[in-house]
């Protein structure tokens, strides 16, 4: 690092993975623990506050800020084939982790849609996965973490040791202080293969009655639905359940299927470079071309024999987002957002069915919708609540409008006494936050914040967006 | 075409930027003045604040590279954010027949095109990231072609246009304006008394010219556009017959 003050680092404009919200922010990507440490010490002498970044998939203003600190250069990774535990630094990404694991029989316990977040991001946000209704989100398969806090002190923190800071530096989103190292659990597997089955559903209830009876028997299970169709088929779509293979259920063999090779993405998809597809997509982001895209992506499911199951990769069944490479820039320069509303079991019906027609009301439907079941976690800020979310994905194009609808159904999801996800936010504002998690889990986070951060070190843009002024 | 509304101006103590400050805030624009003179800054400032402008005026040398992006925050927040950025400072040193004068070239180099290069940068990030904004560098037909009577001010002119066309083709895609105005002789204290001048225009005109190119966001443009047969003509001797020519 040059001696210069970190007010003229080099400039780097950044953005969220929807490229909606982007920022100019003085950069730094300290390439071991040591240089982390003298960037944090540094911003502090000089007044800068930091976000900390790691791959940038967090679709709203999580990882911007003053001072960028990218940490996705940390990445020693060890893993323990007797433990199925590994540790590793703030960078291992998905990919690197599963890629070790792997051809040990393990599976990181929960992987997000992507395989690109690193650790520490996957720690921040506390992400959760297809199967967040059985494993919960990340935090929970955490055995330990180093914590370097603003004052430079490294805490070790575990479910039993300095818990409250464990409990809420997982899902704290980087405003505690940075992970270091990053203790995490991996579940044993014994084939590189999962079960696979989709079933369809013909109505927003159908397709809640279907993933309800599913439940009980599924390891993963996550639901699409095609939020153009309107009346009697609003909130049609289709679910897909994956399940592990028990021992000696893989057709192959463990010793071929968990072979990382095994598991790769296909290389075209309809006859397509996967490499040039996104380009593909760019005629059909407007309503109508959506339409048609859902429709026939629907029709597509009566393809497939009901009933029917199938044999796939955890790699291909998990990492949707990773299929077709650079998809988002098919949104055009306004990019898009995601809008995930989490909504407790007993409203949640009726929330998201009001939420999917005052879109169409609007004008404006989601591109992509998906439902996933969820369950209360032990986390200080946690979205993981008794119920449901649905992940909306918007062009960004009309902005004013696009927030002013964000903002509606924000409204609605709180009355219906619902969370929201702070990884894929880009619209919530301080007295919405207040609201989600009410002024006693804020106040024990603040009062936290207080203690390690005094100075107000970690600020990302959007700590500044939704963090209630002090004192709360 | 856009208004502009919150305007920096760096170079605007005197020539085309003091003209373009004054014309911007005579349309409503709230518009910083940042140049090395203090004094001449506050006389611009004034002249505008009486004609009922908005003005604010920093003080800062170019060349102090470092001083720029932390400036150009504090401005930015003055502001309330940023639509224009004009780069016209410019320093001309006309060398002596025989003449080779390392600390006159570097002086041209630094404020020409390093000072460029370092609001440029600062502007074109933010643009960038805000998905618009206009950036309008004054350049000079000086730059079209190796004249053997300023090599370095030529160099320093050359660069900055490449410059400003290589920020065009990077921020285009943001939907950012990068606009390169090209003057021939415009009548300020850079060029007053030299012999030789034709097609000489008031500061006022090229200032008009240069915004409306900005405006209609131009990539590039002469000014006055009279001036393209010129760059042709020039663009078009050949080698040989170039170094010949007393220009």
């Amino acid at each position: 690092m040059s001696d210069a003050r970190l007010s003229s680092a080099p400039l780097r404009v950044l953005g969220g993975f929807g490229q909606a919200v982007n920022a100019a922010c003085r950069y730094l990507a300290p390439r071991d623990a040591g240089e982390l440490a003298e960037a944090l010490a540094r911003a502090s002498r000089e007044g800068m506050a930091v976000a900390l970044r790691g791959s940038g998939r967090s679709y709203g203003d999580a990882a911007l800020g003053d001072l960028v600190v990218d940490t996705s250069g940390l990445r020693d990774l060890s893993f323990d084939p007797a433990t199925g535990v590994a540790t590793a630094g703030p960078g291992v990404t998905i990919e690197q982790l599963w890629r070790e694991a792997l051809p040990h029989g393990y599976w990181p316990a929960v992987v997000p849609g992507t395989m690109a977040p690193t650790l520490a991001g996957c720690l921040a946000a506390n992400v959760h996965g297809k199967n967040a209704f059985r494993a919960g989100p990340t935090g929970e398969h955490v055995e330990s973490f180093d914590l370097l806090t603003a004052s430079g002190e490294t805490l070790r923190c575990s479910p039993t040791e300095r818990p409250e800071i464990f409990h809420a530096a997982i899902g704290g989103f980087g405003a505690l202080g940075a992970f270091t190292r990053v203790q995490i659990r991996l579940k044993k597997i014994e084939s590189g293969l999962l079960r696979v089955e989709p079933i369809r559903g013909r109505s927003l209830a159908e397709l809640f009655d279907r993933f309800e009876e599913r439940l009980p028997a599924a390891d993963y299970l996550v639901g699409w639905i095609d939020a153009t169709a309107s009346g009697a088929s609003l909130g049609r779509g289709q679910l897909h359940q994956g399940n592990y293979l028990s021992a000696g259920e893989d057709p192959e063999g463990p010793a071929s299927t968990l072979r990382v090779e095994r598991q790769g993405l296909p290389g075209t998809i309809f006859g397509v470079p996967k490499g040039i597809l996104w380009r593909f997509l760019r005629p059909f982001m407007w309503p109508p071309g959506m339409r048609l895209l859902n429709l026939a992506k629907y029709l597509a499911g009566y393809l497939q024999p009901a009933g029917k199951s199938y044999l796939q990769s955890h790699v291909a069944f998990a990492f949707l987002l990773d299929y077709v490479p650079d998809w988002r820039r098919a949104y055009g320069r306004a990019g898009f957002i995601q809008f995930q509303p989490f909504v407790p079991k007993e409203t949640a019906r009726e929330t998201f069915r009001e939420l999917l027609s005052l879109c169409q009301r609007e004008g404006m439907p989601p591109f992509l919708a998906v439902l996933k079941r969820h369950r209360p976690d032990p986390f200080l800020l946690t979205h993981g609540l008794d119920g449901w979310s649905l992940a909306m994905d918007f062009p960004a194009a009309d902005r004013e409008r696009l927030w002013a609808l964000c903002h509606r159904m924000s409204e609605r999801v709180l009355d219906a006494g619902g969370r929201f996800y702070f990884a894929k936010d880009a619209v919530l504002r301080p007295l919405d936050v207040e609201r989600a998690f009410g002024r006693e889990r804020l106040g024990r986070f603040f009062e936290l914040k207080r203690r390690l951060d005094p100075g107000g070190l970690f600020q990302t843009s959007l700590w500044r967006r939704v963090a209630p002024p002090p004192p709360l | 075409m856009p208004t502009f509304q919150r305007a920096i101006v760096v170079g605007a103590s005197s020539g085309i930027g003091e003209a373009l400050a004054r014309l911007l805030a005579a349309e409503g624009c709230h518009v910083a003045l940042v140049a090395r003179r203090a004094a001449e800054l506050e006389r611009v400032a004034s002249a505008i604040r009486e004609a009922g402008g908005r003005a604010e005026l920093f003080a800062h040398d170019v060349r102090d590279f470092t001083a720029a992006p932390p400036l150009f925050e504090r401005i930015v927040g003055a502001l309330g954010g940023l639509d224009l950025l004009v780069y016209a400072a410019g320093v001309l040193h006309e060398p002596a027949e025989g003449e080779y004068d390392f600390e006159k070239d570097r002086e041209m180099v630094e404020v020409n095109l390093l000072g460029a290069m370092a609001w440029g940068n600062l502007a074109a990030a933010r643009f960038e990231a805000a998905r618009a904004g206009t950036l309008l560098g004054i350049s000079s037909i000086a730059g079209e072609r190796g004249r053997r009577g300023n090599p370095a001010y030529g160099t320093s002119k050359a660069a900055m246009t490449t410059y400003l066309e290589a920020l065009r083709n990077r921020l285009s895609r943001y939907g950012v304006r990068v606009v390169t105005a090209k003057p021939g002789y415009v009548d300020t204290a850079m060029t007053r008394g030299k012999k030789g001048l034709f097609w000489l225009v008031s500061a006022d005109e090229a200032a008009r010219q240069a915004l409306g190119l900005a405006r209609r966001g131009s990539r590039s443009g002469f000014v006055p556009r009279r001036w393209a047969l010129v760059a042709l003509a020039i663009r078009s001797i050949p080698s040989f017959l170039f170094r010949r020519l007393n220009v």
